[in-house]
């Protein structure tokens, strides 16, 4: 368990302070895939950094299964570092070695042996479905694999914690799609607690399970992903909400009622789903903004529709519900 | 008015034959071992620079930083001449003369050390930081970033680096040949320049030519060779 208290990150710069983080607090559970969204420079980066204490708080405390980070000396820190391994958005490999020794870093950092070592590297090399790359270097391999190597080596010390700092952002839709998939099957089979950041609004409905929006060094909304943006309350994640920027939906006179419906990989099949809602049920929505992906035939990304009433609302979402792959809830933005 | 005239031949061969064997191998001798001598104290020197500063891995107080570079700029900006005949004592105490090969070698590593801490110290810098970043966020010592990162990543650009220190210092080997050392630059000198006998000066210069475009042969060879980045 992450516990984040009070966090406060200040930067002293040539013109004056900055204040990255401001009084953060947030606890992520074991076994969590929680994730971390905001706009560049909204303090991700610092945030991710200072639970590993790359960067030291200049305010509050990070506890890693009650540990208090901040109190450790750096020969500690080095030990508990070990539990909490960190991938990359630009994965960060060494360029001079071959991706097994690249995963061998860290076991090499720790001083096992070199049989031992590359007997573990092969088989995470295994895990994460790269067998035969074993002698390539970094520079021979595509985005999605080099990531892939280096998850690979972030799990090389059996860590609890994998802290993916825009770890999918340098990457094309469908290698996001390929990484993202792959971190949730390790996560079901290693059970490790996973800690993202991003700026992806896909990235987090497509894996997150709890979500922390943060805004301006601030943490201004928290909770489980389908309660937070259902919900939205700050503008900070009502912008997230509505791809194009809530202040661009068109005002209606008579506000109707919001759904927003969420693809999550839905079969291409479904697409004609509002002309079907149309045909089937009568409900005419009106859509107000929408941002989905196509990967590999599967729908990713989400909508926001408008419809007339209460009754047109509960019934489409009836209708909505009866759909695979897809999650659709009301948005209420006046709440 | 220099002489344009040419010595015969068969002087000229005389002496190349009998005299440039060892004066290759003395070249040789104190191009390599200089070079070697002054990458043992360089090298570590020019890790501190980059390592010792403020946000480096291994930070060390200011004064200590900024003295280091004001004793590199000071040996590095006097002319290498000057700086052989002011060492002497020094080169006295350590080989007990001041004339031949091995003499000459105690200069060249005073004016090669602070040169090649320089160009280590620019190698360093084009480790991108975020691979030590990543070495730290792994629970990496200071000394296992500086060895297995630093310096293993800039393998390449250390060997080139390494290979424009070989050849300057093979320029300041030739050099030294006026004030006692041995080695191609004396003969040229002492034939050449006293003697008027232009025919062994230029076999000396084009022997010396020779080795510059050896060196950087190989060294390019081995850098291009040892770098994994593009293929």
């Amino acid at each position: 368990m992450i516990q984040i208290e009070g966090l406060s990150k200040t930067f002293r710069t040539s013109d004056g302070t900055v204040e990255a983080l401001k009084n953060v607090s947030l606890t992520v559970n074991d076994g969590d895939i929680y994730g971390i969204i905001g706009m560049s420079g909204a303090g991700k980066s610092t945030l991710v950094r200072c639970i590993n204490l790359l960067e030291r708080p200049t305010e509050g405390t990070v506890r890693i299964d009650g540990q208090d980070l901040c109190a450790l000396s750096e020969p500690e820190l080095r030990t508990v570092r070990r539990e909490i391994s960190m991938i990359f958005q630009s994965f960060n490999l060494l360029a001079q070695r071959t991706c097994l020794k690249n995963i061998c870093f860290p076991l090499e950092l720790i001083g096992v042996k070199k049989a031992a070592a590359e007997a573990r590297a092969r088989e995470l090399l295994e895990l994460v479905g790269l067998p035969d790359k074993a002698d390539a270097y970094p520079s021979q391999l595509s985005g999605g694999q080099k990531q892939r190597i280096a998850i690979a080596r972030a799990l090389a010390t059996d860590p609890k914690v994998l802290l993916c700092d825009e770890a999918t952002s340098a990457l094309d839709p469908k290698t996001t799609h390929d990484i993202l998939s792959l971190l949730r099957e390790l996560h079901a089979k290693l059970g490790i607690t996973i800690l993202l950041i991003t700026h992806q609004m896909s990235v987090v409905e497509e894996i997150c399970t709890r979500v922390a929006i943060l805004d301006n060094g601030s943490v201004v909304e928290e909770g489980p992903v389908e309660s937070v943006f259902s919900a939205p309350k700050s503008a900070a994640a009502k912008r997230l909400v509505f791809p194009d920027g809530y202040e661009e939906l068109p005002e209606s006179e008579t506000p109707g009622h919001r759904i927003r419906v969420v693809f999550r990989g839905t079969s291409s099949a479904t697409a004609p789903l509002i002309a079907r809602m149309a045909i089937e049920e009568h409900i005419l929505a009106n859509i107000l903004a929408a941002s989905i992906k196509s990967i590999s035939g599967k729908e990713y990304g989400s909508m926001v529709l408008e419809v007339a009433d209460a009754d047109e609302c509960a019934r489409a979402l009836a209708y909505l519900a009866k759909e695979p792959d897809l999650v659709a809830e009301e948005v209420n933005l006046h709440a | 008015m220099p002489n344009l005239v040419m010595e015969p031949i068969s002087e000229t061969w005389r002496i190349v034959s009998g005299e440039f064997p060892l004066a290759i191998w003395e070249t040789l001798y104190a191009t390599v071992l200089a070079t070697a001598l002054a990458i043992v104290l360089g090298l570590p020197l020019g890790v501190l620079l980059v390592a010792g500063e403020e946000d480096g891995v291994l930070p060390l107080p200011k004064w200590l930083l900024q003295a280091l570079g004001f004793l590199i700029n000071i040996l590095r900006s006097v002319p290498f001449i000057i700086l052989m005949v002011l060492v002497i004592p020094l080169t006295r105490l350590l080989v007990g003369k001041a004339y031949g090969t091995m003499a000459s070698v105690v200069p060249l590593v005073i004016a090669a050390f602070p040169f090649i801490a320089r160009l280590v110290e620019s190698s360093l810098r084009e480790v991108d930081p975020n691979l030590i970043e990543m070495a730290r966020s792994m629970g990496a010592t200071p000394f296992q970033i500086i060895t297995k990162v630093m310096l293993r990543e800039s393998v390449p650009s250390l060997i080139s680096n390494f290979t424009i220190a070989i050849t300057t210092i093979l320029g300041y080997t030739a050099m030294s040949g006026a004030v006692g050392g041995g080695g191609l630059g004396k003969l040229a000198i002492t034939y050449g320049y006293n003697r008027y006998m232009n025919g062994v000066m230029a076999v000396a210069v084009i022997l010396l030519v020779v080795l510059v475009q050896v060196f950087q042969m190989l060294g390019t060879k081995a850098a291009v060779k040892n770098d994994k980045r593009q293929r």
